[in-house]
């Protein structure tokens, strides 16, 4: 079962909420990035990234838009940290029909980042001149596994609930009763 | 397709609720750019001199710079002009924070406000849908708290709000709007948007804003970025810390307030304290700013983090900037946590911090002095902090002595008569100054506070050093990457500049250089009111990212406007000579073109006549600072010429006419 080890770069962004300034470049930089032809316009509508903000709350949260999920989840809980009250979805980056952002304006379709591809680094980064966004580069062990079928994984959890040996006597049963 | 702006105005009629949405022609943006250029335009053509201030003819206009809403880095100024009804010159007072790129991106360049709402109302304007829309419920609340109930109420928690306090609405001199993290304080247009029942201005765009030529744009866009982050890291020696970076005097951040605490006058711009500052009040002070600040924000699109949010014990929280962290304080000779306090509640009414806490310091002056007496402050706390808190809340609701406050030191010492005049000393064109008060005069800020029509020094000067470098290495060592000035004489006038000797002020820089020095300062302002861009980062700091020589292609790629340096320096020309024609039509001569009488203890008349002689006929005035025939055609100004002409401006007997009209306004107020 066991596969074999390999090493992977895996590209991540460090998002530190504390040194955010609420200027929002990341938005028109984004937006800008991904206009066709590239850089021909901007609006942080279109933006990948979008800055939660509420200045006077010390609300400030970029974040990246991720997976779409076709309908709404049921995450409608508050985190409070250091005294601050935060929407879960503050932290969401999926877009999602329970809110506005993360769709282009026009069509509605649904944003996804994708790390400015071609470039060097995602321009976000680049144009964070307050450090709130840094690329991380690391490396990571990923264990290979191979992929079991169907049936095994059926198999495991029914093990798993019902113990491995009344599985087999189910099985050598219902072979015999054939 | 039009790029950089939108080519659209949205233009309002608050008196029969009408609104349309009106294209603007593109000619008029390539001969004045955009903001204060076009508006300058707008406010030449509609409002001539009879309308007054609080007329429902005068206008308000809310402008986008041109290049707002682009990626260019620190783009994000709104522009509003009217007629003051302070100076009742044309007034034109900028705001950072976010709402001309908003603005934008619903696909407007300016809303232009005309007439009067009967009643208290607000806009909301969602890309193509505009409303107005009742703000009865609004009435009172404070510019800060009225933004969150409105973003609450429409559900928008992305809208950008400008809005006015009590002090607006009850058309205090000295006004602001606030929006954002900034505010437009200066000129009193708060109590404008407050005459005409506007209560707010709510925004939120989702559309595009297109770029003529994208790489090439982006190019300039990176080496801003690149040269901003060069010189963060690379400070310039040789200046007070405050001028030594980029972005507005990062009040913010620092802590030692030596230089302004001890150079800056308290009071009513009368004392200085040259021993002020002590290890004691440095480490209160300290504790104090620590304490309150949550957190150093940005304007859209900016990394410089010149603001903060403040949160006073007790108090909501508000958000400051630049030097209204001690304006408070040192009109009350008071500490800093007095001064944070008590800015909060000048924020939500909406008042100007730096002819606010002046008109209070100037009253105190007048009790004191016995010019005004008990009965004109019944029910004044004794304490000087608590007189500062009652004062201010008198004067946003015009009760009893602040409904003369609320005017100005200047109309208000008309109307006290009885000697107050002399108390009103810190003013310019009727409008309250800085407090600064200094020994030797300095003809580069002479010429700059005679003939600005900005009304404040820091929205005038900027690009030349404000003092010479004591040392010719010192000197050398600065003007090696001075790659900014338009002209390479520009670095011998600082080299050969001394802070002692023949070639020191006031007779050095000569007059002919001061023309050069002041024209360039004031022109990279104009232009920065045009484009949208914060004077942060061009024309208010040394060495900016923005300067005459990226400018154009800025312009060019953005807009898509065929423009060069010669081009650009003519269009700030004409549309500054613009904003000097609306006020030669309202009045303003020589006459008026004057700093304070005590600004400098050591004043010289025959030279400064001489500057100003030379500095007119530099800019192409006459005698009396009014644009002459040849500049005004050279510049496609014959229409301006034209109405002068008509008006009898040319041909009127020196001073008299003028002087008859401000008399007449000073008995206006009295009635």
């Amino acid at each position: 079962m066991t596969g074999e080890k390999t090493k992977k770069i895996i590209k991540t962004i460090r998002i530190d909420a504390d040194k955010c300034n609420g200027c929002r470049a990341c938005e028109v930089i984004c937006s800008a990035f991904h206009a066709t032809p590239k850089y021909s316009s901007n609006n942080p509508e279109r933006s990948r990234i979008r800055v939660v903000r509420h200045p006077l709350k010390d609300i400030y949260v970029p974040v990246y838009a991720g997976e779409h999920a076709p309908a709404e989840c049921m995450g409608r809980d508050k985190y409070v940290i250091d005294g601050k009250e935060y929407d879960e979805c503050a932290f969401c980056r999926a877009s999602c029909p329970s809110r506005d952002i993360f769709k282009e304006p026009d069509s509605g379709l649904p944003l996804k980042c994708d790390m400015c591809e071609g470039e060097d680094e995602p321009l976000c980064i680049k144009w964070c001149v307050n450090d709130a966004l840094i690329l991380e580069e690391r490396e990571e062990e990923v264990e290979e596994v191979a992929e079991r079928e169907e049936l095994e994984i059926g198999l495991a959890s029914l093990a798993n609930k019902h113990g491995l040996q009344q599985i087999i006597d189910t099985i050598a049963r219902m072979s015999m009763a054939k | 397709m039009r790029y950089a702006e939108t080519g659209y105005n949205l233009e309002i009629d608050l008196t029969r609720g009408n609104i349309e949405r009106v294209e603007t022609d593109p000619r008029d943006t390539a001969l004045y750019l955009g903001g204060l250029g076009t508006s300058a335009k707008l406010l030449w053509d509609r409002v001539p001199p009879g309308v007054e201030p609080f007329s429902p003819d005068n206008l308000l206009i809310f402008a986008t710079g041109l290049l707002c809403g682009t990626p260019a880095t620190g783009c994000n100024r709104t522009i509003v002009s009217t007629i003051s009804p302070q100076t009742e010159l044309m007034a034109f007072s900028m705001m950072g924070g976010f709402l001309a790129p908003e603005l934008k991106y619903a696909g407007y360049d300016k809303v232009i406000l005309r007439g009067k709402s009967p009643d208290l109302v607000y806009l909301w304007i969602k890309d193509d849908k505009v409303e107005i829309r009742d703000a009865a419920h609004l009435k009172g609340k404070g510019a800060v708290e009225t933004a969150t109930l409105i973003r609450q109420e429409l559900k928008e928690p992305k809208a950008q709000v400008a809005a006015i306090g009590m002090a607006g609405e009850n058309k205090v001199y000295f006004a602001s709007i606030e929006q954002g993290r900034s505010s437009a304080s200066r000129g009193g247009i708060g109590a404008v948007m407050g005459d005409k029942g506007v209560k707010a201005i709510v925004v939120r765009g989702t559309k595009d804003v297109n770029i003529a030529r994208p790489a090439e744009f982006m190019e300039l866009c990176n080496e801003v970025m690149q040269y901003i982050k060069f010189r963060n890291e690379n400070p310039i020696a040789g200046v007070m810390p405050i001028l030594a970076g980029l972005g507005s005097p990062q009040e913010m951040k620092v802590h030692d307030e030596k230089w302004h605490t001890e150079n800056f006058m308290w009071g009513n711009s009368r004392v200085r304290r040259k021993d002020f500052w002590n290890d004691e009040i440095a480490r209160e002070w300290m504790e104090t700013l620590d304490s309150m600040r949550t957190r150093l924000i940005s304007c859209y699109n900016c990394p410089m983090t010149c603001g903060a949010t403040i949160s006073p014990p007790g108090l909501p929280t508000y958000m400051m900037k630049c030097f209204s962290k001690l304006t408070y304080t040192m009109a009350a000779f008071s500490d800093l946590e007095f001064g944070l306090g008590i800015a909060q509640s000048a924020t939500e009414y909406g008042v100007d911090g730096f002819s606010a806490p002046q008109v209070m310091a100037f009253a105190l002056e007048l009790y004191e002095n016995g010019i005004l007496t008990d009965d004109d402050f019944p029910g004044m706390p004794s304490d000087n902090e608590g007189r500062f808190y009652w004062l201010l809340d008198k004067i946003v609701r015009r009760e009893g002595i602040g409904d003369v406050l609320a005017n100005g030191t200047y109309w208000a010492a008309r109307q006290i008569g009885n000697g107050a005049e002399a108390y009103a000393h810190n003013n310019i064109k009727k409008h309250e100054q800085l407090p600064l008060k200094l020994s030797m005069l300095n003809p580069i800020y002479f010429l700059m506070y005679a003939t600005g029509e900005k009304m404040n020094i820091t929205q005038i000067e900027g690009q030349f050093p404000q003092a010479p470098f004591p040392k010719r290495e010192q000197r050398e060592a600065f003007v090696k990457d001075w790659f900014q000035v338009p002209d390479e004489k520009f670095k011998q006038y600082f080299l050969d500049w001394e802070l002692r000797g023949e070639k020191s002020i006031p007779y050095y820089p000569t007059p002919e250089m001061c023309c050069d020095i002041v024209d360039w300062q004031e022109r990279m302002h104009y232009i920065d009111d045009a484009l949208g861009m914060c004077a942060g980062l061009s024309s208010f700091p040394l060495k900016p990212p923005y300067h005459i020589h990226n400018y154009p292609k800025f312009i060019a790629s953005g807009a898509g406007i065929d423009m060069d340096e010669d081009k650009l320096t003519q269009a700030a020309k004409r549309y500054r000579t613009l904003v000097r024609a609306n006020n030669i039509r309202r009045g303003m001569r020589r006459k008026d073109e004057k700093p304070p009488k005590n600004h400098w203890k050591k004043r010289f008349p025959e030279l400064e006549e001489k500057l100003l002689d030379t500095y007119y006929q530099f800019k192409g005035w006459n005698k009396q600072g009014i644009p002459t025939q040849a500049a005004l055609h050279e510049l496609g100004l014959d229409y301006v010429f034209e109405d002068f002409e008509k008006r009898g401006i040319y041909s009127e007997p020196v001073d008299v006419p003028s002087t008859a009209t401000s008399a007449e306004k000073g008995k206006e107020v009295q009635s």
